[in-house]
């Protein structure tokens, strides 16, 4: 490993901003995974208001944190299914893995910053807004959207390289997540007490850490999955 | 030197001494914990011989991915199977432990839910592997899964419960693993007799499934 790997030269940019042009025109055209996790948000946050109606804080935190994984999974999930071996092979020859994957980390970031957005707001209009702090709520939600997005990123990459994409997602996925599902969770409980608690600080930090670590691993693992 | 037969039985004498002192030896009798804490030599151990499996396992794994030799991939599997051993055994030691100190076999205390996620990283790993039929891009991408597991790991065992509220040791004013807080004796025969002790009998059960390994695709290569 060498430290270069870490640094990006403006070519590089190029290319990454050029994949991820690729990715967000697809979606575009094909309007495929975003109304379809959309959809998925509505319905379960539906069932979930049918169910509970207004329920109160902690159940509404750990249902909402529960209910992001998921919409993670499927939104996450689909990045890599589009891309079979020959369209691999293509992007290797004109960009390298390097800037593929920081090009996927980039586009699922931004696709569940939108999705966490909208079923935090779902989440407010259907099953109330129990929390005291709404704004520090929804910055905790995007924050914690964006933590979850990269862990799926690269477990979906492992994933696809495995076939059996769904099952094989959560087998993986889901304890691997738990410990950042757990400190967000913690996060957010700050946002439903009223009085004043510490720690805020220190666990977005110790957060942030965890992000940079995600990506720094996938940037140098990644590579390797890539080959065939 | 693994087909050497000293360090086999080094690691028997130490064990048998472990079983000695943890059974018969002199503890302080402290209270709550009064005899349970005979479990040091075990349970506490289980969790350190499991941590050197895992870190034995993803080095191969780097190793793997650094070099495309099959062995290292054999290799970091039969670490990570013995490691899983270990912390099964180390959970259920635990619980034991917890039953007779803290009320309850299982309490859902971070510790233990960091145990359990960490048995869950592994089995996954297993999974992962046998879902994967071609042989290369098993190594790879179970290589890649270990070592990405390995890094996420660490934060799950080390970081997280010390920053909730544990009942376990080593969480807020609650250290553990200093001469000061555990009698001297039994921190001396923890370190030199039940660490080493119960780590050369996991690398010995480890080798041993090594050359099975190794024989079957011998067997099977030459068909």
């Amino acid at each position: 490993m060498h430290i270069t790997q870490f640094i990006l030269i403006p070519k590089q940019l190029k290319h990454i901003f050029t994949l991820l042009k690729k990715d967000v025109l697809l979606e575009i055209r094909q309007q495929y995974s975003f109304y379809g996790v959309i959809l998925y948000a509505a319905s379960s946050i539906f069932v979930l208001h049918l169910a509970m109606e207004q329920p109160e804080s902690a159940v509404w935190n750990g249902l909402f944190w529960m209910n992001q994984l998921f919409i993670c999974v499927n939104a996450v999930a689909k990045s890599f299914l589009q891309e079979n071996r020959g369209r691999s092979l293509y992007y290797y020859s004109i960009a390298g893995a390097k800037d593929f994957i920081l090009a996927k980390l980039l586009f699922n970031m931004v696709l569940m910053l939108l999705m966490t957005l909208v079923s935090v707001l779902l989440f407010l209009l259907l099953l109330g807004s129990p929390m005291n702090k709404v704004l520090l709520f929804i910055f905790i939600s995007c924050f914690g959207g964006i933590s979850l997005s990269f862990v799926f990123t690269f477990v979906a990459a492992i994933a696809a390289r495995a076939q059996q994409n769904a099952a094989i997602m959560a087998i993986l996925g889901f304890p691997l997540i738990i410990p950042q599902l757990l400190l967000l969770m913690k996060l957010s409980n700050i946002a439903f007490s009223d009085v004043f608690q510490s720690g805020l600080s220190s666990i977005i930090l110790l957060l942030s850490a965890f992000d940079v670590m995600v990506i720094a691993l996938a940037v140098i693992l990644f590579p390797f999955l890539w080959k065939d | 030197m693994l087909r050497k037969n000293w360090w086999k039985i080094v690691g028997i004498v130490l064990l048998v001494i472990t079983f000695i002192e943890g059974f018969l030896g002199n503890v302080p009798r402290k209270p709550i914990l009064h005899e349970t804490i005979r479990n040091y030599y075990f349970h506490v151990v289980m969790w350190m011989s499991m941590m050197i499996f895992f870190i034995v396992s993803v080095t191969y794994s780097v190793k793997y991915l650094r070099s495309q030799k099959h062995a290292a991939d054999i290799y970091a599997e039969e670490f990570a199977k013995t490691g899983i051993v270990f912390s099964l055994l180390g959970i259920t030691t635990g619980s034991v432990w917890a039953r007779y100190t803290w009320g309850a076999f299982w309490s859902n205390d971070p510790k233990q839910l960091g145990a359990a996620i960490a048995i869950l990283i592994y089995l996954a790993y297993v999974v992962l592997r046998n879902s994967i039929p071609d042989i290369d891009k098993r190594a790879r991408i179970s290589a890649v899964y270990n070592i990405f597991a390995f890094a996420m790991l660490f934060p799950t065992i080390f970081i997280i419960p010390r920053l909730v509220e544990s009942l376990h040791p080593g969480g807020m004013g609650n250290p553990v693993f200093n001469s000061q807080d555990v009698d001297p004796k039994m921190h001396l025969i923890f370190l030199l007799i039940a660490v080493p002790g119960w780590t050369l009998m996991g690398l010995w059960i480890t080798s041993l499934r090594i050359r099975l390994r190794f024989l079957n695709e011998k067997k099977f290569g030459h068909e």
